[in-house]
């Protein structure tokens, strides 16, 4: 077993301390450090109410709004707390074509965050693989990469996102990849700047020593690193993605009108808003707000917490 | 200059590496570095090569050109690397890098800088074994466990599970020598490996790299600035000076009685508590510039002994069995 029994001993009693931290993952330590904020707690749990209700929707709402039969043109626009024909209560009102508001707004949620998350998840993945590559490659390939970030960051994302839904064409899985387009580049421009300080970390050389080949290096040494500054950004960014969905859907150029997000939704009450309808834009508006502000909440908070400048 | 052999002592059983006349050198825009310049010597299986010398001397740089690691701007100019049979010089990448990790392994300084500090201790053994071999990730994890229990790591399972930053600097250091034998080298080339640890850990360590050694018969480069923790582990001692190695010979006869003033030097300014209250000695002066290099002896402005015939550059003599020493006036007169 040993070749050291003397040594062994001598160290064993030095590392109680490193023992009894064991359990202690680098995730509980995040957690404990980040619950240290009421705001971001209270964000956070904001944030969970609101995916939970996202994805509930369908068992708890009254109405499935996208279903034409169950909505009834004859109830639209009634004010919050009117009485449904089909018996439940409008509490929060409804829309210009009869459908129940909270349903609409549950529904609106669950494509707006769904489209958030996702073009959110594609534009890391991708964003994080350039960056990592041109920080790893460097030279030419850098410069490239990089460049074509700095054209990308140049334009302002939504005169892209708006050209390229004119082209594409309507629909959910265009508005995703109107919205990657836009976002990868601030993922790329992030990965390589921390991948570049890691690069020159002793671990990447101990890994060299060790005969790794580039994408385990890459991929399995310096991504983990990497991860951090990562994250903070794609929590913003998802904020963004959610806000620039909206937006495009207000302008009618994202989404199909049968199916609304929270946008669309804030866009079809806007023509009533002057005639004292105020519920149509009011509500889902509320919603939007609360959902962008509780992510950038989380998001300032896991920025602070991963900082390792700002760690006391 | 001439290209001596690679040992004047005929090792006992064949060498493990042999590295002759090795010139690497770096081409910076302010001139050619010549970091290792003109180093030759030999290490056999289960022996411990101690390379001595002050920091910028070129030991790291000879350590990175034996795995074919050297970067840009720098290269290896001429001479030769034989390992198992193969000249590594010119090597083509990919052969390196097999060799790495698997059959030649690094150990460095900071444990704490050379371990993934996000990755737990498993995972990063785990990695370590799966790049060199096609095995299960359970069967790789009871070797990282096997591997850990070897370098003498109480409860290996659970320390499998810690980060890096949860051990002590001594535990890491076992971890990294873990990692370096794991997959049964045939040479372990240890840059520093003790500098960052306390006196006692630092023991320990020796004692352990030494009987790992032995015990696995893996040859091992072991780097290091003190002349004194070399020559308790090493079982001979390669001094370098200003990109060149100045003497050479078993540890305890280049510290009994050391050949080249250098040499001397070094063990006078080592604080001994047998002559306690005389001032140290100090070698005058700097280590020459490697950009700059003066004509002749390297050491001749530092030098006490330095006379006309030091303009010339010295070869390498033998002037005792299996010794080596790159001097025109060597101490010949001390020694017994």
């Amino acid at each position: 077993m040993s070749v050291l029994d003397t040594g062994t001993r001598i160290e064993a009693d030095r590392a109680p301390a490193a023992a009894a931290a064991a359990e202690e993952t680098p995730l509980r330590r995040l957690a404990a450090d980040f619950f240290e904020s009421r705001v971001a707690a209270a964000a956070f749990a904001l944030l969970c109410v609101i995916i939970a209700l996202a994805l509930l929707a369908p068992a708890i709402v009254p109405q499935n709004p996208y279903n034409l039969a169950e909505v009834d043109v004859l109830d639209s626009r009634l004010p919050p707390g009117s009485r449904a024909m089909a018996g439940y209560t409008y509490w929060l009102g409804t829309d210009g074509a009869g459908r129940d508001l909270v349903s609409a707004m549950l529904y609106g949620l669950r494509i707006s965050l769904a489209v958030g998350v996702v073009s959110c998840l594609i534009a890391t993945v991708i964003g994080a693989a350039v960056g990592l590559v041109a920080a790893y490659a460097g030279g030419r390939v850098e410069s490239l990469l990089m460049r074509l970030v700095d054209l990308q960051l140049s334009f302002p994302a939504i005169l892209i996102a708006l050209m390229l839904i004119a082209i594409l064409g309507k629909g959910v899985d265009k508005i995703i990849i109107a919205l990657v387009t836009v976002q990868w580049a601030y993922y790329a421009r992030t990965v390589r700047g921390t991948a570049l300080a890691e690069m020159n970390k002793e671990y990447v050389e101990a890994a060299r020593c060790l005969g790794f080949g580039h994408a385990r290096i890459l991929f399995r040494q310096i991504l983990p690193n990497v991860l951090p500054p990562l994250i903070v950004v794609a929590t913003v960014q998802a904020a963004h993605a959610v806000a620039l969905e909206a937006t495009l859907s207000f302008l009618g150029v994202g989404l199909p009108r049968t199916e609304p997000s929270l946008g669309l939704l804030i866009a079809n009450g806007f023509e009533y808003m002057l005639s004292g309808k105020y519920w149509i834009s009011f509500f889902p508006g509320v919603v939007l707000l609360a959902t962008i502000m509780a992510i950038n909440l989380v998001g300032d908070q896991l920025r602070d917490v991963l900082n390792p400048r700002l760690r006391r | 200059m001439t290209a001596p052999a690679a040992a004047a002592e005929p090792l006992a059983r064949p060498a493990t590496l042999e590295v002759a006349d090795l010139r690497t050198h770096f081409f910076t825009k302010a001139g050619v570095v010549k970091a290792v310049d003109g180093v030759s010597f030999a290490v056999a299986a289960g022996e411990v090569l101690g390379l001595v010398g002050e920091s910028g001397c070129g030991k790291s740089v000879t350590g990175y050109s034996i795995l074919g690691l050297v970067d840009p701007p720098g290269r290896i100019v001429s001479g030769s690397i034989c390992f198992a049979g193969r000249d590594l010089v010119g090597a083509p990448e990919e052969e390196l890098r097999r060799l790495r990790g698997s059959r030649i392994a690094m150990i460095f300084q900071d444990p704490m800088m050379t371990l993934n500090p996000v990755l737990r201790v498993d995972t990063q053994m785990v990695e370590a074994i799966l790049a060199h071999r096609s095995i299960g990730r359970r069967a790789a994890r009871e070797l990282a466990r096997e591997a850990l229990a070897q370098v003498g790591i109480p409860a290996p399972e659970r320390r499998l599970r810690a980060y890096p930053h949860e051990l002590s600097g001594g535990m890491r250091q076992r971890v990294a020598i873990a990692i370096a034998f794991i997959n049964a080298p045939d040479l372990v080339i240890a840059d520093e490996p003790t500098t960052a640890l306390d006196v006692t850990i630092q023991a320990q360590i020796l004692h352990l790299a030494q009987e790992l050694c032995r015990k696995t018969g893996t040859a091992m480069i072991w780097i290091s600035h003190d002349l004194a923790v070399v020559s308790s582990l090493a079982d001979r001692v390669a001094v370098m000076y200003a990109g060149t190695i100045v003497e050479q010979g078993r540890a305890g006869d280049v510290v009994g009685a050391p050949l080249h003033p250098y040499t001397r030097g070094l063990l006078g300014s080592v604080p001994s508590a047998v002559a306690r209250g005389v001032r140290l000695a100090q070698i005058p002066g700097m280590t020459p510039s490697l950009l700059d290099l003066p004509p002749g002896c390297r050491f001749r402005a530092r030098c006490p002994r330095a006379g006309e015939d030091c303009g010339v550059e010295p070869t390498v003599s033998s002037p005792r069995p299996g010794r080596e020493v790159r001097c025109w006036r060597p101490h010949l007169e001390a020694a017994a």
